[in-house]
Formats: structure tokens, C-alpha cells, sequence
């Protein structure tokens, strides 16, 4: 059995419960073992890299280092934020021998590069092409999809394999899948990311923007790889209508709940019952 | 080099050089950093108008980049950084002056609630290794004075089990507090 280590970070364990099911169900189907690194640190997310560049770097050392301890060599962050941190840290420390004699000071704990990690497009694709896709009995045909990368699951240099203005890996996902991934012009736009309770008015304008351009595109569901996007997108949409911006009622999926029902899984052990905008009708056979 | 080159204050393009690795005198001020900034409509300052103060770098640009609403109002979506022809690293550079206004008490009275925000996420941190949402958001309305924001939320959330009550920790939470420490000594230095 493959041996994947998991990073799941905090919003797993909380508002992007459904996105930790999915993903541990999908691994179930094919067959791959995830397990967690024990004693993992929250990555520090926006917060850290906002007041202290050193606080930025340490704390996913920490888990790195606690991963390579724990001989874990390929690590899965299927939170964009978290694998932005995890694998951003990875490449700095790689390149930066005085940064990883630093933080080996802060934190007591050794770390010699030797982890690699995945985030959520990768890690199903990866899956996919070691057999799940075979797996996949039930096609979503017909569903029309606006892949939703954001900026964590598309920017980042050395950090992102895909490419930047026009990445493809979700897309293959959803044609594995057997939906339709549609052309729309805000796959890699911003929607306000950590300001949801700091900021909320430029949160709700600008996913205001992206809901829009998906449905003007023909999307009948957005699919999304990052719960900061997602509860901007799914949460804040009843908040976005109110606001007098539009009457969007677009379910918002993460992409290994889309591939979860394809592989035929029951839509509430993937966590769609969750949402707060339906999405258990995009579950096949319930539209 | 002399010794008078070597002896020199560092000038501010010098201190972010080291800080980021971008050396902002390289920026020509196309503009394409602005252009693609979702957040630019909130801001004071246009991220290259940032740019072109961090190259003139004298007492009065510096206050004006501190006490800026712009370095709060970066989202860090990357997208400046990803388009630069030059290979600046503007979001690095709102990072590191941020860091900068937060560590020499200039952050603007308008931010008020981003900073609450951050620091009250990083005192969850500090103190259990984890961000939990119930605490956080506790923590963050009592610091920031946003009190009545997005209470309707909660019940729907819990109802979706979404809003664990307990916060979650490690189980080495004293390596989270040196941790901590040992980074606010770094910085005092």
C-alpha cells in the first residue's frame, strides 16, 4: 500500500470538514494509506507571514522537520494556504543554508529537506493515474464545472508545477470525472482570501466577481481546492446576496468531493451535506 | 569597496534587499503590479506606488509606507509577483514593511481590525500550536471591537458540525511558546 504522510492544517479539523473527509475517502478507494504527521503546527497561515517573517518560516519547519522524523517522505496539504506555507518554507530552506542553521536554533528540531509535498490537484491526479481512475463508474456526465484555482493552487514560484495564468490540473481532474470543465475568465482571481472577518466588504465584492463570471460562463457548480475559497464562496454567498449584489445559488465543491461522487460515494460520507448552499444536487441521479 | 560604503546607515531599499532578496531600485514602474491587484481599490497606495517609495526611501516615504492603509491591504494573492517583469517580489516587500509598521507601532488606526485579526490568530497559536475557530473568533471580536459581525452565522455552522467548541492543541505546547519567544527576541534585535 502507497504511504502518503498527511498534513491536514487546522480548517480540516473545522470549517473545511467535508474537504477532510473527501480526501480520506478517495485515498480509501484507492487504496493509499494518509497518515498524519504527529504533533503538526498550524502553518501560521496569512498571520505570520504579516508580523513576523521568522514566526513565517518556523513554524512549518516545525512540521516538516516532525514529517522527515517521522519518515514520512511525501506529505499531502490539501489546504492551498497551508501547502502555499509548507512548500514555499521547503523551497527557501533548500536554497538558504544560513535559514536552516537559523532555524534549527528556534526550533530544536533538524530538518535536511527531505520531504515532498503535494497539494490537492496533484495528489488526486496522482491517484488517479495509479488506478482510480478506473474506479470512476459513476460519470458526472453533462455537469458543467468552473475549475476554481484561486492563488495558492496556481501562483507561487518553484512552489506550483502548474502553470501560472492558465493552469490545467483541475481540468483533467473533472474530465476524469466525466464533467465539463468550462472556459471562464476568473480560474486564477483572488476572492479576499483571510480578510472574511477582517475585511468582508472587498471579500463579498470580489466573490461576488468570480460567482458571476461563472455562472455567465454556464457553470452549474464551482469546484474549489482551498477552504479559505470555499467558505468565501459558499458560506459568505447568502452574505453576498443580501448585500444586493446578485442571487447566486452556485454549490461549491471541492475537487475530491467532485471526484467522489464519481467513484460513487455516498455524497454525505464526502461531506456535501455540510455545505451551505445545496450541494447534495449535484450528487448524481438527485438533480 | 570603501569604508565609507561599508560603515553606511542601510537605506531602506538596502534593509528590504536584505529582508525579501528584491532589490526595488530594480523596479521601472510599468504598472503591471497595479493592474492585476484585486485589493488596489481598498488601498491608499497602489502596490507600485509602494514600489516607487520604497526606492526613494528617505524619513518621509518610510512614514508614509508605515502608516499606510495599502501594506494592510494586501490580500498576498501573489499575482504582482507572478507578473513583474523585472522578478521583483512586491507581496515580499509588503510583508517585510508590515512587519516593519506593526514592530515600530505605525500601523494606521484605520487597520484596526486586520491587525486585531492576525494577532489574535497568532496568540491561538502561541498558546495551543492551532487555530481553532471558536476561540479565535472570541478573541478577535473582544480585541478588534467588531462585535456584532456575522453572529447569525454561527448557529448554521454549528448545525453543519463546522464549529467545534473545544479548541484543538498539541501536544507540545510549550515548544510552540519558546518557539514564540525566541522569534520576538530575533525581532528585537
Amino acid at each position: 500500500m502507497t504511504l502518503i504522510g498527511y498534513y491536514p492544517g487546522c480548517s480540516l479539523h473545522g470549517t473545511g470538514r467535508e474537504l477532510d473527509q473527501s480526501i480520506r475517502a478517495l485515498a480509501e478507494v484507492a487504496g493509499v494509506e494518509l497518515r498524519e504527521i504527529e504533533d503538526w503546527n498550524c502553518c501560521g497561515a496569512t498571520a505570520a507571514h504579516c508580523l513576523s517573517h521568522d514566526l513565517a518560516v518556523a513554524l512549518p519547519y516545525r512540521s516538516l522537520a516532525l514529517a522527515e522524523a517521522q519518515g514520512l517522505k511525501e506529505v499531502l496539504a490539501p489546504c492551498a494556504a497551508c501547502f502555499s506555507r509548507l512548500k514555499g518554507t521547503a523551497v527557501r530552506l533548500e536554497r538558504n543554508a544560513e535559514l536552516v542553521a537559523r532555524m534549527k536554533e528556534l526550533t530544536g528540531h533538524e530538518f535536511h529537506g527531505g520531504v515532498t509535498l503535494l497539494n490537492i490537484v496533484e495528489y488526486i491526479n496522482r491517484l488517479l493515474a495509479a488506478g482510480l481512475k478506473e474506479k470512476l463508474t459513476t460519470p458526472l456526465t453533462g455537469l458543467k464545472v468552473a475549475p476554481y484555482y484561486g492563488c495558492l493552487l496556481a501562483r507561487g514560484e518553484d512552489v506550483i508545477a502548474d502553470n501560472a495564468e492558465h493552469p490545467t490540473g483541475m481540468e483533467a481532474a473533472i474530465r476524469a470525472a466525466g464533467a465539463e470543465p468550462v472556459e471562464w475568465n476568473f480560474a486564477v482571481e483572488c476572492c479576499g482570501g483571510g480578510f472574511s472577518m477582517s475585511k468582508t466588504e472587498a471579500v463579498v465584492e470580489l466573490s461576488h466577481a468570480i460567482l458571476a463570471d461563472a455562472e455567465a460562463a454556464g457553470a452549474q457548480v464551482i469546484v474549489a481546492g482551498c477552504p479559505m475559497c470555499h467558505s468565501n464562496l459558499d458560506m459568505r454567498q447568502q452574505t453576498i446576496n443580501a448585500a444586493g449584489l446578485g442571487r447566486h445559488d452556485l454549490p461549491i465543491l471541492y475537487l475530491s468531493e467532485l471526484v467522489g461522487l464519481a467513484a460513487g460515494l455516498d455524497p454525505k460520507r464526502l461531506g456535501l451535506d455540510r455545505h451551505f448552499v445545496d450541494a447534495m444536487r449535484v450528487a448524481p441521479g438527485r438533480a | 569597496m570603501t569604508q565609507a560604503h561599508k560603515t553606511h546607515e542601510p537605506t531602506l531599499a538596502e534593509t528590504l534587499h536584505k529582508a525579501t532578496g528584491t532589490n526595488v531600485v530594480e523596479c521601472y514602474q510599468c504598472g503591471k503590479c497595479t493592474a492585476g491587484c484585486p485589493m488596489v481599490r481598498y488601498m491608499d497606495l497602489a502596490p507600485s506606488q509602494v514600489m516607487r517609495l520604497a526606492q526613494i526611501g528617505d524619513a518621509a516615504a518610510l512614514e508614509r509606507l508605515l502608516a499606510s492603509t495599502a501594506i494592510w491591504s494586501c490580500a498576498g494573492c501573489l499575482t504582482c509577483t507572478q507578473r513583474c517583469p523585472q522578478k521583483q517580489d512586491p507581496a515580499a516587500i509588503m510583508d517585510a514593511l508590515r512587519e516593519m509598521s506593526y514592530r515600530r507601532g505605525r500601523v494606521s488606526a484605520k487597520q484596526k481590525k486586520v491587525l486585531a485579526f492576525h494577532r489574535a490568530f497568532l496568540k491561538m497559536v502561541e498558546h495551543t500550536g492551532r487555530m481553532s475557530e471558536v476561540p479565535l473568533t472570541g478573541l478577535y471580536k473582544m480585541t478588534s471591537g467588531d462585535l456584532f459581525s456575522d453572529v447569525t452565522l454561527a448557529p448554521a455552522m454549528l448545525l453543519r458540525g463546522k464549529l467545534p467548541m473545544l479548541p484543538r492543541t498539541i501536544r507540545h505546547r510549550k515548544e510552540m511558546r519558546r518557539l514564540f519567544a525566541a522569534c520576538r527576541r530575533k525581532g528585537d534585535r
